[in-house]
């Protein structure tokens, strides 16, 4: 477990650290996130004593890390960090075994430790260990960076937006591979982001902070539901969900810019509106407007060429819904008939727009990740 | 010009560029490490070099009589320059995020300094090393005047007897052993450089 204690780290007249208090489980995976300048990083880096916190004290299982020697401190703990630092003048395996050879591990335990921990991120130890860091890309590079944190077993490993310069692909992957990792090895991860994607797709418990102090600290579903103001809210963007404005009926999914002819117009002129409107049916209407069905161009085909007007070929078959119908009946309808769109009625029996497959799937996403403009 | 000409004036080289590293490379170190003496060490190493070579054997001459210690030590303090400022310049210039990491680690100060910066900066420091050398082929010339020998002594003896081709036989042998020298250590100097590339992240 680890524990802040009113702590407090001032540069110059900025207060970094404002008297921080929390505690991290043993085996928790914790992400803290909030805007650049925050204090996230001065707080992980006051955890391993690479910055010296003015006031307050930091315990690691009940110990006081002030009194704890700082090399030996650092050497039970991992760190990972944004640039990576792979040592370019050692290979895989040397990098690996770093902090092994610090705690004077000898050289078998350093080997098997390496060839363990590659076989862990399915890097084969043959291909892999005698090579340079220059020699690999940015994901495989930041894969050993976690390793080599790994290699010593520290119980807590620290990382400093270990994914921050690797593309979206590669990020995403490495986030899995860490999350694996974590729950195999039962590490206690403080993991330091400002991206809220990655924060909830990795946390057990996220720490909200601004300004030096922290905001909300919650597990993630916890922080989805009731972010505690508006900055939260505000990086939670398309992530947040507001319950109010779920759609919910069948007139929230419809598409109402449609086109509609009277029942008493040629055949010709339903064929060109069609060709016009790259559409294959048209829907009908009642000379006072209500709905008459649909026409389709294959039924045009078959028998309407010698007919005058559309009114023979109309058919009422086409799935029909009302406005203020669930939108989940709406759906059903869609997805288990076998028409390519519902025709959403006004409670007068006017036409109100059609709801299609696409038009679902744009709802849904609006509804999702908020406005999609 | 005999073949022991040559030979000494490579022992004149080689025993003063030894002595550059040996003391050189700490005054980097040094120079890295603390900042209160850091402008002393660059500005003495810098002063050293703009006197003229044969002035400052002149100087050394005075205290240690004639012979080769004075020519060794005059191009000892000649070559200092390039090593101590190449040496804390590639210290100096290792990525400050490996340096993180490194102290993260919880690697000491020499630790690192010894296993993680040394061989990062040791590309550099062999550039300097190399500049040292060639520039005290030519520089070792003076030795003549103080009585060094090597092959200063066979382009001095030509110009007071105005041969001109015993000078030209000097003067070429000597263009020889400086492009060579730096050939031979730019071919070692660019595998360095190839092998201890930093890495760099790309993506995939």
């Amino acid at each position: 477990m680890i524990r802040f204690e009113h702590v407090s780290k001032r540069y110059g007249d900025s207060l970094v650290l404002d008297d921080l208090n929390l505690e991290i489980a043993t085996g928790e995976f914790t992400v803290l996130i909030g805007p650049s300048g925050c204090g996230k990083t001065t707080t992980l880096k006051t955890i391993n004593r690479l910055i010296e916190p003015d006031k307050g004290k930091i315990f690691i299982d009940d110990q006081d890390t002030s009194q704890i020697d700082k090399v030996k401190l650092r050497r039970s703990i991992g760190y990972v960090i944004q640039q990576i630092g792979l040592f370019p003048n050692m290979t895989v395996e040397q990098n690996i075994s770093v902090v092994p050879k610090l705690l004077n591990y000898d050289k078998a335990r350093c080997n098997e430790i390496v060839r363990e921990l590659l076989a862990l991120v399915n890097m084969p130890y043959e291909e892999y260990a005698h090579k340079y860091p220059s020699e690999m890309s940015g994901g495989q590079q930041q894969r050993i960076g976690v390793l080599r944190a790994l290699a010593a077993s520290p119980p807590i490993v620290l990382m400093d937006e270990p994914f921050g310069a690797l593309d979206p692909m590669t990020r995403r992957i490495l986030q899995d591979e860490v999350s694996k990792l974590q729950k195999k090895l039962n590490k206690t991860i403080v993991f330091v982001t400002h991206d809220m994607d990655e924060a909830l797709n990795m946390a057990d418990k996220i720490i909200f902070m601004n300004k030096g102090k922290i905001v909300q600290m919650a597990a993630p579903e916890e922080m989805l539901e009731n972010p505690a103001d508006d900055l939260i809210r505000s990086f939670m963007g398309k992530h947040s969900i507001d319950n109010e404005s779920l759609p919910q009926t069948a007139a929230d999914f419809m598409r109402s810019d449609i086109y509609s002819c009277y029942r008493n117009r040629g055949v010709r002129e339903a064929i060109q509106q069609m060709a016009r409107r790259k559409v294959d049916t048209l829907l009908v209407k009642n000379l006072d407007e209500t709905y008459a069905g649909t026409v389709s161009i294959k039924n045009i085909r078959n028998h309407g060429k010698d007919m005058k007007t559309i009114e023979p070929l109309i058919t009422q078959e086409n799935a029909v819904s009302y406005v203020d119908e669930d939108a989940q009946v709406c759906f059903d309808k869609l997805l288990n008939g076998q028409d390519s769109y519902v025709v959403v009625l006004n409670h007068d029996q006017t036409i109100a727009g059609i709801v299609t497959k696409t038009s679902m799937a744009k709802s849904l996403a609006d509804a999702v990740w908020g406005d999609s403009q | 010009m005999t073949l022991n000409m040559v030979m000494s004036h490579f022992y004149l080289v080689a025993a003063a560029v030894v002595l550059t590293i040996v003391i050189g490379v700490p005054l980097g170190i040094l120079a890295y490490f603390y900042k209160s003496v850091r402008k002393i060490i660059l500005w003495i190493v810098e002063v050293l070099q703009t006197m003229p070579a044969l002035a400052l054997l002149g100087i050394i001459m005075v205290f240690m009589g004639a012979g080769k210690p004075t020519v060794i030590i005059g191009l000892l303090l000649y070559s200092l320059l390039p090593v101590v400022q190449n040496t804390y310049i590639g210290l100096s210039e290792v990525d400050p995020a490996i340096k993180e990491v490194a102290q993260g680690m919880g690697m000491t100060k020499l630790y690192r300094l010894w296993h993680v910066e040394m061989p990062i900066a040791f590309p550099l420091i062999f550039t300097g090393v190399r500049i040292a050398t060639v520039t005290s082929v030519g520089t070792a010339v003076f030795a003549a005047f103080v009585g060094g020998g090597g092959l200063g002594s066979l382009i001095y003896r030509g110009i007071r007897i105005s041969n001109m081709a015993m000078i030209l036989s000097g003067t070429f042998v000597l263009m020889v052993m400086a492009v060579g020298c730096d050939g031979i250590m730019s071919y070692i100097e660019k595998r360095l450089y190839r092998r201890f590339s930093p890495a760099k992240p790309y993506n995939e």
